[in-house]
């Protein structure tokens, strides 16, 4: 019995490791900044808490580390994606050509231009 | 068995490390090589608990807890550096 417990621990966590394999290869192949933060950021995430749960499950002593762990992950690692897309797109890092669609540069020149009308205003007041 | 299924698991993530390595190094902003060091820590975060299976301790943990912080203050920092805000 403990034997096939040991057994389904090991293929989640080799299910985790692959995950992480993927999540690597797509930050070699894709052709983007913001691409590679995509692939990079939540097929890593998953990878490691599929190792870390998988590490749990074969010892059971050790869940209460291993859940803090993985709610850590879970939590963390979405936010600093977050913060780098947007310190990339503030760095004019161009999108690929084959990109649809970017409605936020709409909203940075409209942001600038208030702030340069009202610079200038207040300059001549 | 077991043992089999975890080396396979072990050769994957250090496959993993390997690849992003490569990115590391040929990156073509600043931008990219913050994102492969973020995989290369998240990577290794996974193999820290590998390693803490097979030696049986459970202290290991609480390494790869705070390797995983400082990876994310150094990421957060880093990406506040970029916007010039600090």
């Amino acid at each position: 019995m403990d034997n096939i417990i040991e057994i389904i621990g090991a293929v989640v966590t080799l299910i985790g490791s692959i995950f992480l394999f993927l999540g690597s290869l797509g930050l070699v192949r894709m052709p983007d900044v913001y691409n590679r933060i995509q692939t990079g950021t939540k097929a890593t995430t998953l990878g490691a808490m599929l190792s870390l749960l998988g590490i749990g499950i074969m010892h059971f002593d050790w869940y209460g580390k291993i859940i803090v762990l993985i709610i850590f992950i879970l939590v963390s690692n979405p936010i600093s994606s977050h913060v780098l897309a947007g310190a990339a797109y503030y760095m004019g890092i161009p999108l690929t050509k084959r990109s649809v669609v970017d409605k936020l540069s709409k909203n940075i020149v409209l942001t600038v231009k208030k702030e340069e009308t009202s610079d200038q205003e207040n300059n001549k007041k | 068995m077991v043992n089999l299924i975890l080396y396979i698991a072990l050769g994957f993530i250090g496959l993993a490390v390997t690849l992003t390595l490569i990115r590391f190094i040929k990156g073509n902003t600043s931008v990219d090589r913050v994102i492969a060091l973020d995989v290369m820590t998240i990577s290794s975060i996974a193999l820290i608990g590998l390693i803490s299976h097979f030696t049986g301790r459970v202290i290991y943990m609480d390494i790869a807890l705070v390797y995983g912080l400082l990876s994310f203050t150094a990421v957060i920092i880093i990406a506040r550096y970029f916007e010039k805000g600090l």
